[in-house]
Protein backbone atom coordinates (compact mmCIF):
# COMPACT_ATOMS: atom_id res chain seq x y z
CA UNK A 1 0.00 0.00 0.00
CA UNK A 2 1.32 3.42 -0.88
CA UNK A 3 1.76 6.23 1.60
CA UNK A 4 1.35 9.89 0.79
CA UNK A 5 3.30 12.47 2.76
CA UNK A 6 2.35 16.13 2.44
CA UNK A 7 4.99 18.64 3.56
CA UNK A 8 3.46 21.96 4.57
CA UNK A 9 5.45 25.13 5.22
CA UNK A 10 3.67 27.91 7.11
CA UNK A 11 4.32 31.33 8.63
CA UNK A 12 4.81 29.74 12.07
CA UNK A 13 6.28 26.31 11.52
CA UNK A 14 6.10 23.16 9.42
CA UNK A 15 3.60 20.32 9.42
CA UNK A 16 3.70 16.84 7.92
CA UNK A 17 0.46 15.16 6.92
CA UNK A 18 0.41 11.44 6.14
CA UNK A 19 -2.17 9.04 4.77
CA UNK A 20 -2.33 5.71 3.04
CA UNK A 21 -3.08 5.56 -0.64
CA UNK A 22 -6.80 5.94 -0.10
CA UNK A 23 -6.07 9.50 1.02
CA UNK A 24 -9.10 9.68 3.30
CA UNK A 25 -7.65 9.61 6.80
CA UNK A 26 -4.81 12.00 7.52
CA UNK A 27 -2.47 12.26 10.46
CA UNK A 28 -1.06 15.68 11.21
CA UNK A 29 2.32 15.99 12.89
CA UNK A 30 3.83 19.27 13.96
CA UNK A 31 4.35 22.06 14.36
CA UNK A 32 8.04 21.68 13.64
CA UNK A 33 10.38 24.68 14.06
CA UNK A 34 7.65 26.47 15.96
CA UNK A 35 7.39 30.18 15.45
CA UNK A 36 9.78 30.27 12.48
CA UNK A 37 8.73 30.92 8.90
CA UNK A 38 9.06 27.77 6.84
CA UNK A 39 9.06 28.92 3.25
CA UNK A 40 9.61 25.45 1.81
CA UNK A 41 10.27 21.79 2.56
CA UNK A 42 11.08 19.19 -0.04
CA UNK A 43 12.20 15.56 -0.15
CA UNK A 44 14.95 14.07 -2.25
CA UNK A 45 13.58 12.04 -5.17
CA UNK A 46 16.63 9.78 -4.79
CA UNK A 47 16.09 9.18 -1.05
CA UNK A 48 12.56 10.16 0.01
CA UNK A 49 13.45 10.07 3.71
CA UNK A 50 16.02 12.81 3.13
CA UNK A 51 14.10 16.05 3.57
CA UNK A 52 15.30 19.63 3.44
CA UNK A 53 13.56 22.61 5.04
CA UNK A 54 14.11 26.35 4.77
CA UNK A 55 13.62 27.91 8.21
CA UNK A 56 13.87 31.68 8.47
CA UNK A 57 13.07 34.63 10.67
CA UNK A 58 13.29 38.37 10.31
CA UNK A 59 15.02 38.40 13.69
CA UNK A 60 17.40 35.46 13.46
CA UNK A 61 18.02 34.94 9.76
CA UNK A 62 18.24 31.72 7.79
CA UNK A 63 18.61 28.08 8.78
CA UNK A 64 18.54 24.98 6.62
CA UNK A 65 17.26 21.88 8.39
CA UNK A 66 17.74 18.32 7.18
CA UNK A 67 16.01 15.08 8.13
CA UNK A 68 17.17 11.55 7.37
CA UNK A 69 14.02 9.80 8.53
CA UNK A 70 11.13 11.37 6.72
CA UNK A 71 10.73 14.28 9.08
CA UNK A 72 10.73 12.60 12.52
CA UNK A 73 14.10 14.11 13.45
CA UNK A 74 15.87 17.17 12.07
CA UNK A 75 19.26 18.83 12.40
CA UNK A 76 20.41 22.26 11.28
CA UNK A 77 23.03 22.16 8.54
CA UNK A 78 24.78 25.04 6.77
CA UNK A 79 23.25 28.50 6.76
CA UNK A 80 26.02 30.57 5.21
CA UNK A 81 24.69 32.06 1.97
CA UNK A 82 27.28 34.52 0.71
CA UNK A 83 27.11 36.10 -2.71
CA UNK A 84 30.17 35.52 -4.81
CA UNK A 85 32.38 38.54 -5.31
CA UNK A 86 31.13 42.10 -4.93
CA UNK A 87 27.35 41.74 -4.94
CA UNK A 88 26.56 44.82 -7.07
CA UNK A 89 23.12 46.34 -7.34
CA UNK A 90 19.66 45.68 -8.72
CA UNK A 91 16.72 48.06 -9.12
CA UNK A 92 14.83 49.04 -6.00
CA UNK A 93 11.06 49.67 -6.05
CA UNK A 94 11.65 53.33 -6.91
CA UNK A 95 14.03 52.52 -9.74
CA UNK A 96 17.21 53.42 -7.87
CA UNK A 97 20.17 51.07 -7.58
CA UNK A 98 20.03 48.87 -4.47
CA UNK A 99 22.72 46.47 -3.23
CA UNK A 100 22.02 42.76 -3.30
CA UNK A 101 21.28 41.57 0.26
CA UNK A 102 20.59 38.00 1.26
CA UNK A 103 17.25 37.68 3.07
CA UNK A 104 15.96 34.10 2.95
CA UNK A 105 15.67 30.86 1.00
CA UNK A 106 12.36 30.63 -0.79
CA UNK A 107 12.72 27.27 -2.49
CA UNK A 108 14.84 24.13 -2.09
CA UNK A 109 15.15 21.77 -5.03
CA UNK A 110 16.93 18.47 -4.33
CA UNK A 111 18.67 16.78 -7.24
CA UNK A 112 16.78 14.04 -9.05
CA UNK A 113 19.58 11.54 -8.52
CA UNK A 114 21.88 12.60 -5.68
CA UNK A 115 20.45 13.11 -2.16
CA UNK A 116 23.41 15.32 -1.19
CA UNK A 117 22.96 17.71 -4.10
CA UNK A 118 20.39 20.44 -3.54
CA UNK A 119 19.71 23.87 -5.01
CA UNK A 120 18.38 26.89 -3.13
CA UNK A 121 16.55 29.83 -4.65
CA UNK A 122 16.99 32.91 -2.49
CA UNK A 123 15.92 36.52 -1.96
CA UNK A 124 17.59 38.78 -3.15
CA UNK A 125 17.46 36.66 -6.25
CA UNK A 126 20.28 34.20 -6.67
CA UNK A 127 20.78 30.48 -7.01
CA UNK A 128 22.92 28.50 -4.59
CA UNK A 129 24.06 24.89 -4.73
CA UNK A 130 25.16 22.44 -2.04
CA UNK A 131 26.91 19.19 -2.89
CA UNK A 132 27.22 18.02 0.71
CA UNK A 133 23.66 17.75 1.91
CA UNK A 134 23.28 21.42 2.78
CA UNK A 135 26.41 21.75 4.94
CA UNK A 136 28.03 24.31 2.62
CA UNK A 137 26.60 26.49 -0.15
CA UNK A 138 28.14 28.10 -3.20
CA UNK A 139 26.46 30.60 -5.46
CA UNK A 140 25.97 29.77 -9.13
CA UNK A 141 26.92 33.34 -9.83
CA UNK A 142 26.48 33.24 -13.59
CA UNK A 143 22.78 33.88 -13.06
CA UNK A 144 23.03 37.01 -10.93
CA UNK A 145 25.93 38.10 -13.06
CA UNK A 146 23.81 38.13 -16.20
CA UNK A 147 24.04 41.44 -18.07
CA UNK A 148 20.46 42.23 -17.12
CA UNK A 149 21.02 41.77 -13.35
CA UNK A 150 21.16 45.49 -12.56
CA UNK A 151 17.68 45.84 -14.16
CA UNK A 152 15.98 43.20 -12.00
CA UNK A 153 13.51 44.54 -9.47
CA UNK A 154 11.54 43.16 -6.54
CA UNK A 155 7.89 42.22 -6.69
CA UNK A 156 5.66 42.98 -3.71
CA UNK A 157 6.98 39.91 -1.88
CA UNK A 158 10.63 40.79 -2.44
CA UNK A 159 13.08 39.96 -5.21
CA UNK A 160 12.87 36.22 -4.87
CA UNK A 161 14.06 33.27 -6.88
CA UNK A 162 11.08 31.01 -6.20
CA UNK A 163 11.03 28.36 -8.91
CA UNK A 164 13.72 25.81 -9.78
CA UNK A 165 12.94 23.09 -12.32
CA UNK A 166 15.47 20.36 -13.13
CA UNK A 167 15.23 18.72 -16.54
CA UNK A 168 15.13 14.93 -16.04
CA UNK A 169 16.31 14.34 -19.62
CA UNK A 170 19.28 16.70 -19.49
CA UNK A 171 21.37 17.12 -16.35
CA UNK A 172 22.87 20.35 -17.69
CA UNK A 173 19.52 22.09 -18.17
CA UNK A 174 17.47 23.82 -15.53
CA UNK A 175 14.90 26.57 -15.40
CA UNK A 176 14.43 29.20 -12.73
CA UNK A 177 12.04 32.10 -12.24
CA UNK A 178 12.41 35.38 -10.37
CA UNK A 179 9.89 38.00 -9.28
CA UNK A 180 10.22 40.42 -10.94
CA UNK A 181 12.85 39.57 -13.52
CA UNK A 182 11.32 36.64 -15.35
CA UNK A 183 12.31 33.11 -16.33
CA UNK A 184 15.83 31.96 -17.18
CA UNK A 185 17.35 28.74 -18.52
CA UNK A 186 20.80 27.24 -18.29
CA UNK A 187 22.06 24.54 -20.65
CA UNK A 188 25.45 24.15 -18.99
CA UNK A 189 24.66 23.24 -15.41
CA UNK A 190 24.28 26.80 -14.19
CA UNK A 191 27.42 28.44 -15.57
CA UNK A 192 25.52 30.77 -17.87
CA UNK A 193 21.87 31.70 -18.20
CA UNK A 194 19.52 32.98 -20.86
CA UNK A 195 16.36 35.01 -20.19
CA UNK A 196 13.42 33.09 -21.68
CA UNK A 197 10.65 35.68 -21.64
CA UNK A 198 9.76 36.15 -25.32
CA UNK A 199 6.01 36.36 -25.64
CA UNK A 200 5.40 37.64 -22.11
CA UNK A 201 3.57 40.97 -21.91
CA UNK A 202 3.69 42.93 -18.64
CA UNK A 203 2.05 46.32 -18.58
CA UNK A 204 3.71 47.40 -15.32
CA UNK A 205 7.12 47.83 -16.97
CA UNK A 206 8.05 50.62 -19.37
CA UNK A 207 8.50 48.21 -22.27
CA UNK A 208 5.83 45.52 -21.76
CA UNK A 209 7.73 43.02 -23.90
CA UNK A 210 11.19 43.68 -22.45
CA UNK A 211 13.73 40.89 -22.17
CA UNK A 212 13.50 41.01 -18.33
CA UNK A 213 11.31 42.65 -15.69
CA UNK A 214 8.36 40.24 -15.81
CA UNK A 215 6.78 39.13 -12.57
CA UNK A 216 6.62 35.39 -13.11
CA UNK A 217 4.74 33.83 -10.19
CA UNK A 218 5.37 30.14 -10.84
CA UNK A 219 6.36 27.68 -13.58
CA UNK A 220 5.49 23.98 -13.82
CA UNK A 221 6.63 21.13 -16.06
CA UNK A 222 5.61 17.50 -16.53
CA UNK A 223 8.67 15.32 -16.12
CA UNK A 224 7.89 13.34 -19.29
CA UNK A 225 7.61 16.54 -21.37
CA UNK A 226 10.65 18.53 -20.28
CA UNK A 227 10.45 21.05 -23.12
CA UNK A 228 6.88 22.05 -22.28
CA UNK A 229 6.49 24.69 -19.59
CA UNK A 230 3.41 26.25 -18.02
CA UNK A 231 3.55 29.61 -16.29
CA UNK A 232 1.30 31.59 -14.00
CA UNK A 233 2.47 35.16 -14.44
CA UNK A 234 1.40 38.20 -12.37
CA UNK A 235 -1.36 38.39 -14.96
CA UNK A 236 -1.71 35.75 -17.73
CA UNK A 237 -1.34 31.98 -17.86
CA UNK A 238 1.26 31.04 -20.46
CA UNK A 239 2.75 27.95 -22.10
CA UNK A 240 5.92 27.24 -23.98
CA UNK A 241 6.52 24.23 -26.22
CA UNK A 242 10.14 25.04 -26.97
CA UNK A 243 11.86 25.07 -23.58
CA UNK A 244 10.97 28.70 -22.98
CA UNK A 245 12.21 30.13 -26.29
CA UNK A 246 8.71 31.52 -26.86
CA UNK A 247 5.49 31.73 -24.86
CA UNK A 248 1.82 31.82 -25.82
CA UNK A 249 -1.03 32.94 -23.61
CA UNK A 250 -3.47 30.15 -22.66
CA UNK A 251 -5.65 32.01 -20.17
CA UNK A 252 -8.69 31.28 -22.35
CA UNK A 253 -11.96 31.36 -20.41
CA UNK A 254 -10.52 31.80 -16.91
CA UNK A 255 -12.56 34.29 -14.84
CA UNK A 256 -9.30 36.12 -14.08
CA UNK A 257 -5.83 35.21 -15.21
CA UNK A 258 -4.11 36.61 -12.12
CA UNK A 259 -2.91 33.99 -9.65
CA UNK A 260 0.09 32.39 -8.09
CA UNK A 261 0.06 28.59 -8.39
CA UNK A 262 0.12 26.35 -11.43
CA UNK A 263 0.71 22.62 -11.61
CA UNK A 264 0.45 19.67 -14.00
CA UNK A 265 -1.37 16.35 -13.51
CA UNK A 266 1.04 13.51 -12.71
CA UNK A 267 -0.05 11.30 -15.62
CA UNK A 268 -1.67 13.68 -18.10
CA UNK A 269 0.87 16.22 -19.37
CA UNK A 270 -1.85 18.42 -20.89
CA UNK A 271 -3.95 18.62 -17.71
CA UNK A 272 -3.23 21.78 -15.73
CA UNK A 273 -4.45 23.35 -12.52
CA UNK A 274 -4.57 27.00 -11.48
CA UNK A 275 -6.37 28.95 -8.74
CA UNK A 276 -7.55 32.26 -10.19
CA UNK A 277 -7.20 35.23 -7.84
CA UNK A 278 -9.22 38.40 -8.40
CA UNK A 279 -6.41 40.84 -9.05
CA UNK A 280 -3.05 42.17 -7.96
CA UNK A 281 -4.89 44.65 -5.77
CA UNK A 282 -7.30 42.13 -4.25
CA UNK A 283 -5.51 38.91 -3.44
CA UNK A 284 -8.55 36.69 -2.92
CA UNK A 285 -10.77 34.49 -5.08
CA UNK A 286 -13.31 36.25 -7.31
CA UNK A 287 -16.81 36.48 -5.79
CA UNK A 288 -15.59 34.89 -2.55
CA UNK A 289 -15.66 31.46 -4.26
CA UNK A 290 -12.58 29.28 -3.96
CA UNK A 291 -12.30 27.52 -7.30
CA UNK A 292 -9.54 25.46 -8.82
CA UNK A 293 -9.61 25.61 -12.60
CA UNK A 294 -8.54 22.58 -14.62
CA UNK A 295 -7.67 22.46 -18.28
CA UNK A 296 -7.44 19.09 -20.01
CA UNK A 297 -6.27 20.71 -23.21
CA UNK A 298 -3.01 22.27 -22.11
CA UNK A 299 -4.70 25.60 -21.51
CA UNK A 300 -7.31 27.88 -23.12
CA UNK A 301 -10.30 25.71 -22.14
CA UNK A 302 -10.79 25.67 -18.39
CA UNK A 303 -13.44 24.16 -16.09
CA UNK A 304 -14.18 25.26 -12.53
CA UNK A 305 -13.70 22.62 -9.84
CA UNK A 306 -15.84 23.51 -6.84
CA UNK A 307 -17.05 20.34 -5.08
CA UNK A 308 -15.95 20.52 -1.47
CA UNK A 309 -14.45 24.01 -1.76
CA UNK A 310 -16.10 27.02 -0.07
CA UNK A 311 -18.34 28.80 -2.54
CA UNK A 312 -19.20 31.85 -0.51
CA UNK A 313 -17.41 34.27 1.82
CA UNK A 314 -13.97 32.85 1.06
CA UNK A 315 -11.18 35.44 0.93
CA UNK A 316 -7.97 33.42 1.26
CA UNK A 317 -5.04 33.40 -1.12
CA UNK A 318 -3.07 30.45 -2.49
CA UNK A 319 0.62 31.31 -2.68
CA UNK A 320 3.00 30.32 -5.47
CA UNK A 321 4.59 27.21 -3.97
CA UNK A 322 1.43 25.98 -2.27
CA UNK A 323 0.15 23.42 -4.82
CA UNK A 324 1.45 19.95 -5.57
CA UNK A 325 0.32 16.60 -6.99
CA UNK A 326 0.93 13.01 -5.94
CA UNK A 327 1.71 10.25 -8.45
CA UNK A 328 -1.01 7.79 -7.53
CA UNK A 329 -3.76 6.75 -9.88
CA UNK A 330 -6.01 8.72 -9.74
CA UNK A 331 -3.74 11.69 -9.37
CA UNK A 332 -4.09 13.53 -6.07
CA UNK A 333 -3.98 17.33 -6.09
CA UNK A 334 -3.22 19.42 -2.99
CA UNK A 335 -3.11 23.10 -2.18
CA UNK A 336 -2.76 25.26 0.93
CA UNK A 337 -4.26 28.65 1.69
CA UNK A 338 -3.31 31.73 3.63
CA UNK A 339 -6.24 30.84 5.89
CA UNK A 340 -4.43 27.69 7.02
CA UNK A 341 -6.44 25.07 5.15
CA UNK A 342 -4.85 22.33 3.06
CA UNK A 343 -7.34 20.96 0.55
CA UNK A 344 -6.85 17.65 -1.21
CA UNK A 345 -8.52 15.89 -4.08
CA UNK A 346 -7.94 12.16 -4.56
CA UNK A 347 -9.63 12.19 -7.95
CA UNK A 348 -7.69 14.69 -10.02
CA UNK A 349 -9.71 17.65 -8.81
CA UNK A 350 -13.31 16.46 -9.12
CA UNK A 351 -13.89 16.43 -5.35
CA UNK A 352 -12.05 18.28 -2.60
CA UNK A 353 -11.82 18.02 1.15
CA UNK A 354 -9.80 19.95 3.74
CA UNK A 355 -7.26 17.52 5.20
CA UNK A 356 -6.30 20.09 7.83
CA UNK A 357 -7.99 23.42 8.25
CA UNK A 358 -6.60 25.68 10.95
CA UNK A 359 -2.86 25.95 10.40
CA UNK A 360 -0.95 29.24 10.23
CA UNK A 361 -0.92 30.79 6.76
CA UNK A 362 0.40 28.20 4.32
CA UNK A 363 3.47 29.17 2.31
CA UNK A 364 4.25 25.90 0.54
CA UNK A 365 2.94 22.41 -0.11
CA UNK A 366 4.96 19.50 -1.44
CA UNK A 367 3.84 15.90 -1.80
CA UNK A 368 5.77 12.64 -1.63
CA UNK A 369 4.29 9.40 -2.91
CA UNK A 370 5.97 6.55 -1.05
CA UNK A 371 5.67 2.93 -2.10
CA UNK B 1 46.67 37.45 25.46
CA UNK B 2 43.72 36.22 27.53
CA UNK B 3 43.69 36.49 31.28
CA UNK B 4 41.90 34.30 33.80
CA UNK B 5 39.01 32.21 32.53
CA UNK B 6 35.55 33.44 33.40
CA UNK B 7 32.15 31.75 33.32
CA UNK B 8 29.67 34.07 31.67
CA UNK B 9 25.92 33.50 31.78
CA UNK B 10 23.98 34.23 28.58
CA UNK B 11 20.22 34.35 28.25
CA UNK B 12 18.99 33.52 24.76
CA UNK B 13 15.68 34.44 23.12
CA UNK B 14 13.14 31.65 22.77
CA UNK B 15 13.72 30.89 19.09
CA UNK B 16 17.46 30.47 19.58
CA UNK B 17 16.90 28.19 22.56
CA UNK B 18 14.78 25.87 20.44
CA UNK B 19 17.28 26.05 17.58
CA UNK B 20 20.23 25.16 19.83
CA UNK B 21 18.11 22.83 21.97
CA UNK B 22 19.15 24.50 25.22
CA UNK B 23 17.40 26.08 28.17
CA UNK B 24 16.91 29.80 28.69
CA UNK B 25 20.39 30.31 30.11
CA UNK B 26 23.69 28.91 28.88
CA UNK B 27 27.19 29.38 30.24
CA UNK B 28 30.37 29.98 28.28
CA UNK B 29 33.96 29.92 29.49
CA UNK B 30 36.06 32.77 28.15
CA UNK B 31 39.28 34.52 28.99
CA UNK B 32 39.47 38.12 30.10
CA UNK B 33 38.65 40.70 29.00
CA UNK B 34 35.01 39.65 28.82
CA UNK B 35 33.49 41.29 25.76
CA UNK B 36 30.43 40.72 23.60
CA UNK B 37 32.66 39.55 20.77
CA UNK B 38 34.33 36.91 22.95
CA UNK B 39 31.02 35.76 24.36
CA UNK B 40 29.59 35.34 20.87
CA UNK B 41 32.73 33.61 19.58
CA UNK B 42 32.48 31.10 22.40
CA UNK B 43 28.74 30.70 22.08
CA UNK B 44 28.98 30.02 18.33
CA UNK B 45 31.84 27.61 18.86
CA UNK B 46 29.78 25.58 21.28
CA UNK B 47 26.53 25.89 19.30
CA UNK B 48 27.47 26.20 15.61
CA UNK B 49 23.83 26.48 14.54
CA UNK B 50 23.81 29.95 16.16
CA UNK B 51 26.28 31.27 13.60
CA UNK B 52 24.54 33.90 11.52
CA UNK B 53 21.58 34.20 13.89
CA UNK B 54 22.92 36.90 16.23
CA UNK B 55 25.48 38.59 13.98
CA UNK B 56 26.09 38.51 10.26
CA UNK B 57 28.34 35.71 8.96
CA UNK B 58 30.58 38.07 7.05
CA UNK B 59 30.40 41.54 8.59
CA UNK B 60 29.96 40.28 12.16
CA UNK B 61 27.47 43.11 12.65
CA UNK B 62 24.65 42.54 15.14
CA UNK B 63 21.44 41.58 13.35
CA UNK B 64 19.15 44.61 13.34
CA UNK B 65 16.29 43.14 15.38
CA UNK B 66 18.51 41.93 18.24
CA UNK B 67 19.75 43.82 21.29
CA UNK B 68 22.32 43.16 24.01
CA UNK B 69 21.29 44.10 27.56
CA UNK B 70 23.08 43.62 30.90
CA UNK B 71 22.85 45.17 34.35
CA UNK B 72 19.82 47.21 33.23
CA UNK B 73 21.86 48.83 30.46
CA UNK B 74 21.45 48.65 26.67
CA UNK B 75 24.89 47.68 25.36
CA UNK B 76 23.74 47.15 21.77
CA UNK B 77 25.50 50.18 20.39
CA UNK B 78 28.76 49.77 22.24
CA UNK B 79 31.68 48.28 20.37
CA UNK B 80 31.70 44.51 20.75
CA UNK B 81 35.29 44.79 22.02
CA UNK B 82 34.28 46.92 25.02
CA UNK B 83 34.64 45.12 28.37
CA UNK B 84 31.29 44.01 29.74
CA UNK B 85 30.30 45.13 33.27
CA UNK B 86 32.14 43.36 36.09
CA UNK B 87 28.91 41.76 37.25
CA UNK B 88 28.67 39.96 33.89
CA UNK B 89 32.34 38.96 33.93
CA UNK B 90 31.94 37.45 37.40
CA UNK B 91 28.74 35.61 36.52
CA UNK B 92 26.70 37.61 38.97
CA UNK B 93 24.53 39.00 36.17
CA UNK B 94 23.77 37.50 32.76
CA UNK B 95 24.22 38.99 29.30
CA UNK B 96 20.76 39.11 27.75
CA UNK B 97 20.32 38.66 24.00
CA UNK B 98 16.90 40.04 23.25
CA UNK B 99 14.71 39.87 20.15
CA UNK B 100 13.14 43.24 19.47
CA UNK B 101 9.43 43.52 20.12
CA UNK B 102 8.29 43.87 16.55
CA UNK B 103 5.13 41.89 16.15
CA UNK B 104 4.79 38.49 14.56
Amino acid sequence: MSTVRVLVGTRKGAFILTSDGKRKDWQVSGPLFTGWEIYHLKGSPADPNRLYASQSSGWFGQQIQRSEDGGANWAPVGNRFTYEGVPGTHQWYDGTAHPWEFKRVWHLEPSLGDPDLVYAGVEDAALFKSSDGGATWEELAGLRGHDTGPQWQPGAGGMCLHTIILDPSNAERMYIAISAAGAFRTDNGGKSWKPINKGLVSNFIPNPTAEVGHCVHHVAMHRERPGVLFMQKHWDVMRSDDAGESWQEVSGNLPTDFGFVIDVHAHEPETLYVVPIKSDSEHFPPEGKLRVYRSRTGGNEWEALTKGLPQKDCYVNVLRDAMAVDSLDACGVYFGTTGGQVYASADAGDNWTPIVRDLPAVLSVEVQTLT
Amino acid sequence: MSGAMRTVRVILPYHLRTLAQVGAEVEVEIGEPVTVRRVLDSLEGRYPMLRGTIRDHVTQERRPFLRFFACEQDLSHDTTDAPLPDAVATGEEPLLIIGAIAGG
